[in-house]
């Protein structure tokens, strides 16, 4: 490993993660921290942590230039940038790259062919993939054209976005007049691109995701699949791999699937290539393609017994791929909560706040993530997120048995958490059969 | 009269740089009683164990000031910081061939530029942000400074 001290542009319970495995491989770490981070956990456990800027992240955390100034000032060589923030920028691994720092992640051009979706989708499409019916519009008009075409329901959103915010549904001609306008002015106050992609929505879809790796040297390999079914207004809540209930040939087609994207677009470093399944049906189509270590990326650790991170500073470092396809397989089942400062009594609403009591329980097969403990500030400037729980068993069963547990014991108060609905996912007969679409919570909770 | 936090600061400083271990001052309106060492209750109860002489290590100190007392900055009365708006790379000239751009002793306006800060081959000037005069310079030139972190320390006019 040539790379001796890494630079971590992000916060939160990724950075503590990204630390951690440079303490277990003897690299250096140096977080840039905003000044309301300043006594994060993540800046104790760093061996140094910069101050780049304000609270607000877009003085801080999403200034490309004092990242990279950040990190050539304090001598790293490389940058990892997390997920969220500039994960996906191209001009953050532009920038780095011309700086001479190795940039964890694919090239700009990849990132920005992905960041596209018309671009990806296109780029799908031509390599054999089947996509969901959609296409770029410019007028009202034309995404009523597409509805007429294809029927409702239809979903709207910016063609430079991602990240499932600001996404519209529409279930008709009203809401889709009103949709239209709102995800409008959206996209170009979030992007500063006032471009729309209307797409079909497959209501009865399950969201499955694969985990591709691919190196410097050509090499390309799949980590298997993950479910993220889960999801409230688009944002996942709980997810797991092996996905289940998933017949052979049609998970053998998705793998498949993301690999032969990953070639097409040459991809490089760590991925994830996101399909929406018809499980009864038999049929998928690729969503989209994140050029980024996942929120979710434990499950997949868990069931493959490796350290992702890891791998992603391996292949950064220009190493080729030391695991063969044929090596890998998953062994048991592994689940992953989202604990987020979210109150449920105020529509999960966030609710930052001071939190003063935390502790996660000791349980075989349990892993936390987490930036949080006794006396954590969860700031309101960025993303909600507190901890992940990940339980890892022989089955999904005593998967499951041991998340219920531990969100039972888990202790946090001083800020509302989503702690009770994560609780109820878990217990709830319909996910304990395996058998939830992206619209069940939503349903669920109505 | 009454004691200002200011004037038991500035009363602890002069203990520290001399080599007195105690000391009693009765006044009219007050009485106080410093004392060094063990016995005495330090204040915050931060350390239990003081150490036997006060270390006025804040970092390099690049400045060896003839009269320069060994006194943390941080105890100084009545100064103010200029502190680094953003994080960039610290230049206390406009190029290698010319002057800083302030001194210690100088004075400087609101608007007097003291010193660049570079963020990816852009240079911003930064100004004083106070009048008044350079009694340190915190940061050493060419060197990484975070946002927020110390650059000057001023003694403001009219202090």
């Amino acid at each position: 490993m040539t790379i001796a001290r890494l630079f971590i542009a992000n916060r939160g319970e990724i950075a503590v993660r990204i630390v951690r495995t440079c303490r277990e491989l003897g690299i250096e770490s140096v977080v840039g921290v905003s000044a309301v981070d300043r006594d994060s956990l993540a800046a104790e456990l760093a061996d140094r942590a910069v101050v780049l800027g304000p609270a607000h992240a877009s003085e801080s955390y999403l200034r490309v230039d004092t990242n990279v100034a950040a990190a050539l000032g304090t001598g790293c060589d490389a940058i990892h940038p997390g997920y969220g923030f500039l994960a996906e920028s191209p001009a953050l691994a532009s920038a780095a790259t011309a700086a001479g720092l190795r940039f964890v992640g694919p090239p700009a051009e990849v990132i920005a062919a992905a960041g596209d979706k018309l671009q990806a989708r296109a780029l799908a499409q031509s390599a054999g993939l089947p996509v969901v019916p959609g296409r770029e519009i410019a007028t009202l008009a034309q995404a009523e054209e597409f509805a007429g075409e294809h029927g409702y329901p239809v979903l709207l959103k910016a063609a430079a976005g991602g990240g499932g915010r600001g996404i519209k549904l529409a279930g008709d001609l009203e809401q889709l007049r009103l949709g239209h306008a709102l995800a409008r002015a959206e996209a170009g106050a979030a992007f500063g691109d006032e471009r729309l992609y209307i797409e079909r929505l497959i209501t009865t879809a399950r969201h499955i995701e694969v985990q591709i790796a691919a190196d410097e040297h050509g090499g390309v390999i799949q980590f298997g699949e993950r479910d993220c079914s889960t999801q409230r207004r688009y944002q996942k809540l709980v997810e797991e791999a092996p996905a289940p209930r998933l017949a052979p040939e049609l998970r053998a087609a998705l793998l498949a699937a993301g690999v032969t994207f990953a070639r097409a677009i040459g991809y490089r470093n760590l991925g994830t290539v996101e399909f929406v399944v018809d499980v009864a049906a038999g049929s998928f189509h690729f969503l989209e393609c994140n050029c980024r270590i996942q929120v979710e990326h434990p499950v997949t650790e868990a069931v493959y017994g490796l350290d992702l991170v890891a791998l992603q500073l391996a292949i950064a470092d220009g190493q080729p791929l030391a695991l063969a396809q044929e090596e890998l397989a998953p062994h048991g089942h592994a689940v992953e909560c989202r604990l987020v400062a979210e109150d449920p009594a105020r529509d999960f609403a966030p609710s930052p706040g001071r939190v003063t009591r935390f502790a996660a329980p000791e349980l075989p097969g349990l892993r936390v993530d987490t930036h949080c403990r006794d006396g954590t500030l969860i700031p309101p400037f960025y993303d909600s997120l507190m901890a992940k729980l990940i339980a890892h068993a022989p089955d999904r069963g005593g998967a499951l048995a041991t998340m219920g547990q531990a969100l039972a014991l888990l202790e946090v108060e001083g800020v509302a958490t989503n702690r009770e609905l994560l609780a109820r996912i878990v217990g709830d007969p319909r996910f304990i059969a395996g058998d939830v679409s992206t619209t069940w919570l939503a349903e669920a909770l109505a | 009269m009454a004691l200002s936090e200011d004037d038991v600061r500035e009363i602890l400083r002069i203990i520290d740089s001399s080599q007195l271990d105690e000391l009693t001052i009765e006044t009219p309106a007050f009485s106080l009683h410093v004392s060094r060492g063990a016995a005495a209750p330090s204040p915050g109860g931060a350390s239990p164990n003081p150490p036997p002489a006060p270390a006025p290590t804040t970092g390099p100190a690049p400045a060896p000031e003839p009269a320069a007392a060994p006194t943390p900055p941080s105890t100084l009365a009545g100064t103010r910081e200029i502190v680094a708006p953003m994080l960039g790379t610290f230049y206390r000239t406009e190029s290698p061939s010319h002057p800083p751009f302030v001194e210690v002793g100088d004075g400087v306006r609101d608007d007097t530029v003291v010193c660049l800060i570079e963020v990816m081959k852009l240079m911003n000037h930064i100004q004083a942000g106070v009048a008044g005069t350079i009694v340190e310079v915190l940061a050493q030139s060419g060197e990484l400074v975070e946002f927020g972190q110390p650059l000057f320390r001023v003694a403001p006019d009219g202090a």
